[in-house]
């Protein structure tokens, strides 16, 4: 007998699993694709070259998780290097935020508060992010249990430790767009570009718009202690994390079936009792968990059938309009400018550079100049490629899941074609040096994937959808309106990045389900 | 004639029956309804409170709002929206029903006509497309915004029958109550159903927009030796509430137009519990919330009927578990004095233990005494709120 | 040199004329004799934006502000307005001319509304229901912080302030609870619609109630109004609030005319000003601020002369206040963050103004006659407001902006000659300065053109009837009334810069860093829009600070 089904072997699932295995639990993990990892997989996508498919970088993985799950042990090197990240500016300059100096080439001023500001806003980012492993509260405080309320205590006191004046300048900046916050302290078009393309980066939504400074707090609180102290390239691609995270599941004793595609949940009185798969096949537990987002998850697996209907209408208007395209390029040789670049790439030189190619994403079209985020993880592991060979990873903003008027094959053509562009302009002759290319656009990210509008996030991370609004307000505490049905994927609190966080805390909630036995 | 002229330029919508209904106007009673214009009242409504209950009353309902639902999952659909069990009402027939938000509270309640396994007709007082759309995600379905394409007459009293039957219909005697009928007669199509809004003995017919006057004119025709006149909302009022019927806004605020949350009402609440079935077959909107009402209590109230000693109609009014009025309990909202029943009636929201029949509480009513505005406090008795049911409604 | 003043109030906009007359006004209530204000005004005439003015011969123009709605009713009762002459004559009809079919009108009469969306579409007609009280229950909301001082979270201090404690300060921390009560009678379910809302944009929330891409254009109207954001930003439902929370004689969200043009309200203001003993001085110009020992003690005006007083106050807006009435000195001896909270304070001018002398009632395409009685919305979808704001972003006009179009005189008679009509013309967006530098007048005949050819298409022979045309962007704003980057609401109404946050961090209770000194403008809570609630929150708390004996 079954005790759970866990739907998706993706990190979030992963990690639930493990910790509901750990409380001895029969945990079933039920992965559609034939490999473990979801979207964080290692993949060939020509013969020889190898990919990190989606996310290319490891900054957010919780280290109470991996701790808890001791991935260490488990073949995932959080020790390995720190990577930094570059932008690089038309003309063949670039800025490094790791040295001063380099920045201080283009203004002196930023080069001083360069480090000053950056430091100030991790601290709010850790601040906020000290309920990343709580479970968000009810905004009615009547109705929060002493948990919540405890919280939250803690949480005010995180806020006021802060000190006054920050205090005030989090309240102040956290609603605002990004292009202002970086008006406001920095002078030079290519420290702001490269904060306002942090603030963007997976979301539909352009540097001048308001809340992305709450993304790029988001982003940075992943980057401190709650997250793996800074980028990190690991070691195998991103398929090794989540190998790591399969790994400590199943030794804490969860079974792995892969290749097994859930049609839909099955509900019997109104409670979960398994799941049916694509092929038929029942699988029965009293619990189901389910790391598809939330879309997905309410439309496709438990459907409106069996659901409210105010609770479907803000499930499918959960804003869902992936923009971030992903491309890899197998090189046979990097061009001098990215030779011995093995950081982060960013182009995104100017703010309004970010915003026109937004607003190219407003209309429905793919941007004229896309914003890249690059990586070359050849540079760091050689096995990836053939020797001598590179790949690169390579991240475009945007282009939109909703398109209008051009198909999604065109729209593929054109933001590869037009990163490639933008890339070739700052790094010349790259593109002589590609011999073969995958572009994956929010439309492939779904279907491949399964990630609704080929959100990468499985919800954008904007104000209006964190905390007790994700996935949506009297389901933040991932019990699904069904009894028996959690969510545990990104799109719970806190949302997404590699962190495991979701699945954390869904797992916190499922085992005080089952200590208080309120299901089976 | 100028612009401003122009501006004030009246816009209410005329029903098909308009030009009959106008031509016996005295005065101009006219109300509302919809963006309709609606009468009030003709000339006596104590007169034509008696036609219902003794003659054969004509009613203009038209204004009504009315969805046509069909598709290939109408009828899972009409399941999932309602709190009734669907399986029980065959085609051919109406059914009365609430239906739910999520929270369990209640929207707005009125009667589905069930023409075929897929093919229902919705009528409603308050604009529900855009919520039925909402709901309807998921289910191969189709709704249709259709108050136009019929009009329709509420012919109600305990001569109606007589009408009808003198009108030429055939079968009028073996329709069943909620019993659907339709048939031509003489070249125009007719839909007749035995429902109202009386609590009487009573019918519905609906005919094409182009067929009104004829309808009206044949009715007052063959309706003349049995009592047949037309009735304005005001004598309906006094029906309805001898009848036990609630009423959108009077009686509660549906829930997707009340401002303040403490507005909204449950089935349970509002004494019509009995439209909920937990046990049906399927997930419906809100069943959730209802259940977990029904078996935690977490009903706030109920709308009970009270009887109150005097005659001074008490709407608005608190009511009071003690005559000194200490301890509040609830207060009424529909009241009537009943001309039938010559007793003095009301809802009144209380709760549930006062609700028993027969149980004692007092009321403080206000009211109007030669321009002067006087209080007194009276006695009164939780009741059935069904005040009035004749054995000829069902017979 | 003179002195004995309680108070000077620095600009005789709407606001400085009520925080003047609630302090003399309220002055008794200190408990000595009456307060001695004095408001001292840069221009010729007492008014800021709130002006009427005679530009073209038996024309009078309502200048800038052109609409009311959202002055306080407590107000108006507290001074006794309508004696003093103001009378606000309300409307009902909003509309959105159409050149390519039927326009979009909009009434108060809820089914003549319902009949007319039907038109359109009939899921926009039944949903308008739904969407209105959705609207009405956060206004409800919100309306009841309008005159509160707001509580300021980072200072929560659970004592009260007396002679043995006199650093308590409990009024945050009631003015949260309170605003958490309130909060807590939403019920659960609205609570997180509530949240949801204010960081939501207004086509995010349009879209979930209606689908004719002009009406939302329409609806979408008032959230982009004095705004430099686009319909497409989060955070500007919001914004749409701000226009609905107003009332006339009760009527929620309704907006009218002042009888004679907006200048009407500020000289009723000033009537009830003076009828309380304020003293105004015109054609004074406040030069700097007098700052010693940290303190405000007076002013010092352009003709060179000083005025002392026990307190200030200022009615010009934050970046002004704090950039060019004050010495940096003395705000960085005080807190260096001050002077840089003031240059990043987010005051972008987004809206021109067209006041245009008219031979006759223009007929707008798609709309009957009635339409001219109330607001005409030339504008389009969301794509035709957001394209509109794209120009604006990178500094310059909208070449099709969006506009919106009064005319007074259709039911005010004292504005112009019989059968003339005087239209006020609202443009969005118009940025303070262009990419390519300052305004030229080519440049302003040009969007002069822009505007007018974009009222023609949408109002076909309306240049016809133009007999004048008074042309103004930002920066003639900025110039006539004094308004930093012509900002209609001294600083743009984004959540960074409202309640406690508003105009600064840590300063959004009208007190400034000085002692002595403070904040009456639309700058600081609840914002602009004429309200003339920054005024009369700013009196209450100086009473406060008189009566405890603060301000020395």
């Amino acid at each position: 007998m079954t005790d759970a089904i866990i739907i998706g072997a993706g990190h979030n699932g992963l990690v639930t699993a493990a910790y509901l295995a750990k409380a001895g639990l029969k945990v079933k993990v039920l992965e559609g694709a034939p490999q473990v990892g979801g979207a964080a997989v290692t993949r060939e996508f020509v013969p020889g070259y190898q990919v990190s498919s989606v996310a290319h970088l490891l900054h957010a993985m919780h280290p109470t998780i991996a701790r808890d799950l001791n991935l260490a042990r488990y073949g995932l090197d959080l020790k390995a290097e720190r990577v930094s990240t570059r932008s690089l500016l038309p003309g063949g300059r670039s800025i490094d935020v790791g040295d001063a100096a380099s920045i201080a080439a283009l203004s002196r001023a930023d080069a001083e508060a360069y480090p000053v500001v950056m430091s100030r806003l991790a601290r709010m980012a850790d601040a906020l992010a000290s309920y990343a492993l709580h479970t968000p509260p009810r905004p009615d405080i009547a109705k929060m249990d002493w948990e919540g309320k405890l919280n939250l205590g803690k949480f005010a006191w995180a806020m006021r430790r802060l000190g006054r004046k920050d205090m005030l300048e989090l309240t102040r900046i956290l609603t605002m767009n990004v292009n202002d916050l970086a008006g406001d302290y920095f002078e030079s078009e290519a420290v702001r570009g490269l904060l306002c393309f942090e603030g963007v980066l997976g979301l539909a939504l352009g540097p001048r718009s308001p809340s992305t400074v709450f993304n790029l707090l988001y982003r940075l609180s992943s980057l401190g202690a709650n997250g793996q102290g800074g980028l990190l390239l690991p070691k195998g691609g991103m398929g090794a994390v989540t190998h790591a995270l399969a790994k400590a599941a199943q030794i804490a004793g969860a079974t792995i079936r892969t290749s097994a595609a859930v049609d839909h949940i099955l509900i019997e009185n109104d409670a979960a009792a398994g799941v049916v798969l694509s092929t038929g096949e029942e699988v029965r537990a009293p619990r189901v968990v389910s790391n598809a987002d939330p879309q997905r998850t309410a439309l496709q697996f438990i459907g409106p059938r069996n659901l409210d209907t105010m609770f479907v209408s803000r499930i499918r208007h959960m804003r869902m309009n992936g923009c971030t395209a992903k491309i890899h390029l197998a090189l046979d040789g990097l061009p001098e400018a990215l030779t011995d670049r093995r950081g982060r790439i960013v182009v995104a030189p100017r703010p309004d550079d970010i915003e026109r190619a937004y607003d190219c994403a407003k209309y429905g079209r793919v941007s004229d100049r896309p914003a890249l985020e690059l990586v070359i993880p050849t540079l760091s592991d050689p096995s990836l490629a053939p020797a001598g060979k590179h790949v690169a990873s390579i991240v475009a903003q945007y282009c939109p899941y909703r398109i209008r008027e051009t198909s999604v094959n065109e729209a593929r053509r054109q933001i590869g074609e037009r990163s490639l562009a933008v890339l070739e302009e700052v790094a010349p002759g790259i593109k002589q040096r590609v011999t073969a290319m995958e572009v994956l656009t929010p439309h492939d990210l779904e279907a491949q994937f399964g990630m609704s509008g080929g959100q990468w996030h499985h919800g954008e991370i904007t104000l209006d959808q964190v905390l007790f609004l994700r996935p949506a307000g009297q389901a933040q505490d991932y019990r699904m309106p069904v009894p028996g049905v959690y969510l545990c994927g990104a799109g719970a609190h806190p949302g997404g990045n590699i962190s495991g966080a979701p699945g954390y805390n869904a797992a916190r909630e499922i085992l005080k389900d089952v200590r208080a036995r309120r299901v089976a | 004639m100028t612009a401003y002229v122009e501006h004030l330029t009246p816009f209410l919508r005329k029903t098909p029956f308009h030009p009959r209904i106008e031509a016996l106007m005295h005065g101009s009673h006219w109300m509302r309804w919809t963006g309709h214009y609606s009468p009030a009242a003709f000339e006596s409504v104590q007169s034509e409170y008696f036609t219902i209950r003794n003659g054969a009353s004509v009613y203009d309902v038209s204004p009504l709002i009315k969805y046509r639902i069909r598709g290939r999952q109408a009828a899972d659909y009409v399941n999932h929206l309602i709190t009734r069990d669907l399986s029980k009402i065959k085609p051919m027939h109406a059914f009365y029903t609430a239906w739910c938000q999520d929270d369990g509270m209640l929207v707005e309640e009125g009667t589905i006509f069930r023409f075929g396994e897929n093919d229902f007709l919705l009528n409603s007082a308050k604009d529900q497309l855009h919520w039925l759309e909402q709901v309807a995600y998921g289910f191969e379905v189709e709704i249709q915004e259709a108050s136009n394409e019929l009009c329709g007459l509420s012919l109600q009293g305990p001569q109606s029958r007589d009408v009808l039957r003198a009108f030429g219909i055939n079968g009028i005697d073996h329709l069943p109550r909620f019993g659907i009928l339709e048939l031509e007669l003489q070249g125009r199509w007719l839909r007749i159903d035995r429902a109202g809004f009386t609590g009487d003995l009573g019918y519905e017919i609906w005919v094409k927009p182009d067929d009104a006057l004829w309808l009206w004119d044949r009715l007052f025709e063959v309706g003349r030796d049995h009592k047949i006149a037309p009735i304005g909302a005001q004598a309906l009022e006094t029906a309805r509430i001898e009848a036990g019927f609630i009423l959108i806004d009077v009686d509660y605020s549906g829930a997707l137009h009340a401002l303040r949350p403490s507005n909204r009402m449950s089935p349970y609440e509002l004494g019509i519990g009995w439209t909920v079935n937990l046990n049906k077959e399927g997930y419906f909107v809100g069943k959730r919330a209802l259940k977990r009402e029904k078996e935690q209590g977490l009903s706030r109230y109920v709308l009970t009927g009270i009887e109150i000693e005097g005659r001074k109609p008490a709407p608005g009014s608190f009511l009071y578990a003690d005559r000194k009025g200490r301890r509040e309990l609830g207060l009424t909202t529909s009241a009537c004095w009943s001309p039938t029943l010559k007793k003095n009636i009301a809802f009144a929201r209380v709760p549930s233990a006062y609700a028993k029949p027969g149980t004692e509480m007092w009321i403080e009513i206000w009211y109007h005494k030669e321009h002067k505005i006087e209080r007194s406090m009276v006695r009164c008795r939780a009741a059935n709120r069904m005040f009035y049911d004749p054995p000829r409604k069902s017979a | 040199m003179q002195q004995g003043y309680d108070a000077i109030i620095i600009g005789g906009g709407h606001n400085g004329l009520t925080c003047a007359a609630y302090l003399a006004k309220g002055g008794e209530k200190v408990g000595k004799n009456k307060l001695k204000v004095l408001v001292l005004e840069r221009r010729e005439k007492v008014g800021g934006a709130a002006v009427s003015e005679e530009k073209y011969p038996g024309f009078i123009y309502s200048t800038c502000s052109y609409v009311c709605s959202l002055l306080r009713p407590e107000i108006f009762r507290f001074l006794d307005l309508p004696r003093h002459g103001l009378q606000v004559i309300p409307y009902d009809i909003n509309s959105a001319p159409n050149p390519e079919g039927e326009g979009i009108i909009y009434y108060n009469d809820h089914d003549r509304t319902r009949e007319s969306l039907r038109r359109h579409s009939i899921r926009d007609a039944e949903a308008y229901d739904e969407y209105a009280v959705e609207i009405s229950r956060h206004c409800r909301f919100i309306k009841r912080m309008l005159l509160m001082t707001p509580p300021d979270p980072t200072q929560i201090n659970p004592f009260v302030q007396n002679r043995i404690n006199p650093w308590g300060h409990r009024e945050d921390l009631d003015g949260l609870l309170r605003i958490a009560r309130e909060f807590g009678q939403l019920g659960e379910r609205h609570m997180y619609d509530m949240i949801r809302f204010w960081s939501m944009s207004v086509a995010d929330f349009l879209d979930q109630y209606f689908e004719t891409p002009r009406w939302k254009g329409l609806a979408a109207a008032s959230s982009i109004i004095g705004t430099a954001l686009g319909p497409y930003s989060p955070g500007t439902a919001y914004v749409l609030l701000h226009h609905y929370m107003g009332e006339v004689d009760g009527q929620i969200g309704a907006w009218g005319f002042a009888r004679g043009g907006m200048g009407s309200v500020s000289k009723a203001i000033a009537a009830a000003a003076v009828e309380a003993g304020v003293e105004i001085r015109v054609d004074a110009e406040v030069d700097k601020i007098i700052v010693r020992n940290g303190k405000a003690v007076g002013v010092a005006l352009k003709s060179g002369e000083e005025i002392y007083g026990r307190s200030i106050v200022s009615n010009a807006d934050p970046k002004r206040t704090y950039l060019k009435l004050i010495d940096k000195g003395d705000l960085d001896a005080i807190d260096p963050d001050i002077h840089r909270y003031a240059r990043n304070y987010k005051i972008r001018g987004s809206s021109g103004k067209l006041n245009i002398a008219l031979d006759g009632l223009p007929e707008f395409a798609g709309l009957g006659k009635e339409a001219a009685y109330g607001t005409v919305d030339i504008g389009g979808d969301f794509d035709y407001i957001e394209r509109a704001f794209d120009d604006y972003k990178y500094g310059s006009w909208s070449k099709r902006p969006f506009l919106d179009c009064v005319i007074p005189t259709t039911v005010d008679p004292t504005m112009a000659p019989p059968g003339k009509h005087f239209m006020s013309v609202f443009v969005q967006y118009v940025p303070y300065q262009l990419a390519e530098g300052p305004w030229t007048p080519e440049m302003k005949g040009q969007y002069e053109k822009d505007v007018l050819d974009t009222i023609e298409l949408h109002a076909p022979g309306f240049r016809k009837l133009v007999l004048h045309v008074q042309c103004r962007t930002p920066w003639d704003i900025e110039n006539e009334v004094g308004m930093t980057e012509g900002n209609i609401f001294h600083g743009e109404l984004t959540l960074d810069q409202l309640l406690f946050n508003r105009p600064f961090p840590g300063m959004g209770q009208y007190r400034g860093p000085f002692d002595n000194f403070y904040m009456c403008g639309s700058g600081t809570h609840p914002g602009g829009g004429v309200m003339g609630a920054p005024g009369a929150n700013a009196a209450t708390e100086m009473l406060k600070d008189f009566k405890r004996g603060v301000v020395q």
